[in-house]
């Protein structure tokens, strides 16, 4: 066998392997779940007012201390899915910006203040705002997603970004951290103050 | 190489990368039906939220509970799935996942305290609706019932485990973690119920 031969041999095995290779990679992936549950993971991260409110439950929850720290974390993914709900079925709001902006004003005046309300009222503010985050997502939500798998990614972001407030929370028990979590809570409120600005413009 | 080797290598190069396109899940790559049947919980998150919801719920309960749901879920799952193959009148059924996510991921949330008998009675119902389900659908895509003894071996470890876990948890922000778990199933069990009126 020539050396010209071996190498056209070689290359029409090549051209079949990467004619029929693609193939193999997506032999498991049912496209439109993927896509689906990727699209839900990514939507309650993909807007800054929406992640700053639901860090800071879990920021005002740590403050808090038990039964809130995990009470008001449950409080909201629950509420923020009826939002949703009702954003699906075309239930309309009205002023959805401007509650999404108040909670970004008053959850971070609660951490800033490290505001002790009876724990029904702390409950009741956080699943208030909730509805209007859980409404924006609602409305939002792409077409043609599989609804069962962008709820569970949905769901498993807005858990994770109340984790990671409850996390940062942690630095509560010192006093630096205590004064940490107050600047925090002055910037979330002056985000909110900028998206209440933005709402009205 | 000798010539011979190269006239063939690209022929059996095709042979071997070309079934790939063919079969996209296991149910088709020739593992066979138990195997199909072992994967399914992987692939069926409409099954497995449930199933673990159940898991959790049991095992909330102490471990009497639990042992009592590890057999009576996955046995009314297999009469369920039974049912179905013999009478696969409804194949799929939005409404039933729905409600199981709602109900269970509410009593897990709330650490809802069932009398073992009361909550023994969920998993079979929850099992048998579920089989059911499982066993219509095999049905129509010609899937024996080996299939459904891979489904109810695999859940028999899922509840196992998950169940087992949840018992020997003592921590009090563990068993809080189990109540938050089950919120997030409520959760997915509300969304589900707007996207269905959307579908609607």
């Amino acid at each position: 066998m020539t050396h010209a031969r071996s190498r056209a041999c070689t290359r029409t095995a090549m051209t079949v392997a990467a004619t029929l290779w693609p193939a193999l990679a997506w032999a498991h992936v049912e496209e439109s779940r993927a896509e689906g549950f990727l699209a839900g993971l990514h939507h309650p991260i993909s807007g800054l007012d929406h992640v700053l409110a639901m860090v800071s439950v879990g920021l005002w929850g740590a403050q808090l201390g038990t039964p809130a720290v995990w009470i008001l974390p449950v409080t909201f993914p629950m509420v923020m899915a009826f939002g949703g709900m009702l954003g699906l079925i075309g239930v309309p709001l009205p002023a959805i910006e401007v509650g999404i902006a108040l909670s970004g004003i008053l959850l971070g005046l609660a951490v800033l203040t490290e505001w002790r309300p009876p724990l029904s009222a702390a409950a009741a503010m956080v699943g208030f705002f909730a509805v209007f985050h859980g409404h924006a997502h609602g409305t939002e939500l792409p077409a043609g997603a599989s609804g069962l798998l962008y709820s569970i990614g949905f769901v498993m972001a807005t858990g994770t970004l109340h984790a990671i407030g409850i996390g940062i929370g942690v630095i509560h028990r010192w006093s630096w951290g205590r004064v940490a979590l107050r600047v925090a809570g002055v910037l979330v409120a002056s985000a909110g103050a900028y998206f209440l600005w933005r709402a009205f413009a | 190489m000798s010539a011979r080797l190269g006239r063939i290598a690209p022929g059996a190069l095709a042979a071997l990368l070309l079934p790939a396109n063919s079969h996209a899940h296991l149910v088709n790559t020739g593992l066979g039906p138990f195997y199909d049947g072992v994967s399914h919980f992987a692939l069926t998150p409409e099954d497995l939220l449930p199933a673990l919801a159940m898991a959790l719920l049991a095992g909330q309960r102490g471990s009497r509970t639990a042992r009592l749901a590890l057999f009576a879920l996955p046995g009314a799952w297999l009469m369920g799935g039974l049912l179905g193959l013999a009478l696969p009148t409804i194949s799929s059924a939005t409404a039933l996942t729905t409600g199981s996510f709602l109900a269970l991921g509410g009593l897990v949330a709330t650490d809802a305290r069932l009398r073992p008998e009361w909550l023994t009675g969920l998993a079979l119902v929850i099992g048998l609706l579920h089989g059911y389900l499982n066993g219509a659908a095999m049905s129509q895509a010609k899937l024996g019932a080996l299939g459904l003894v891979g489904i109810v071996t695999t859940l028999f470890v899922v509840v196992a485990l998950a169940a087992g876990m949840v018992v020997a948890l003592r921590a009090p922000w563990a068993r809080i973690a189990v109540r938050v778990a089950g919120s997030w199933i409520a959760a997915i069990g509300l969304l589900l119920l707007g996207w269905s009126f959307r579908a609607a």
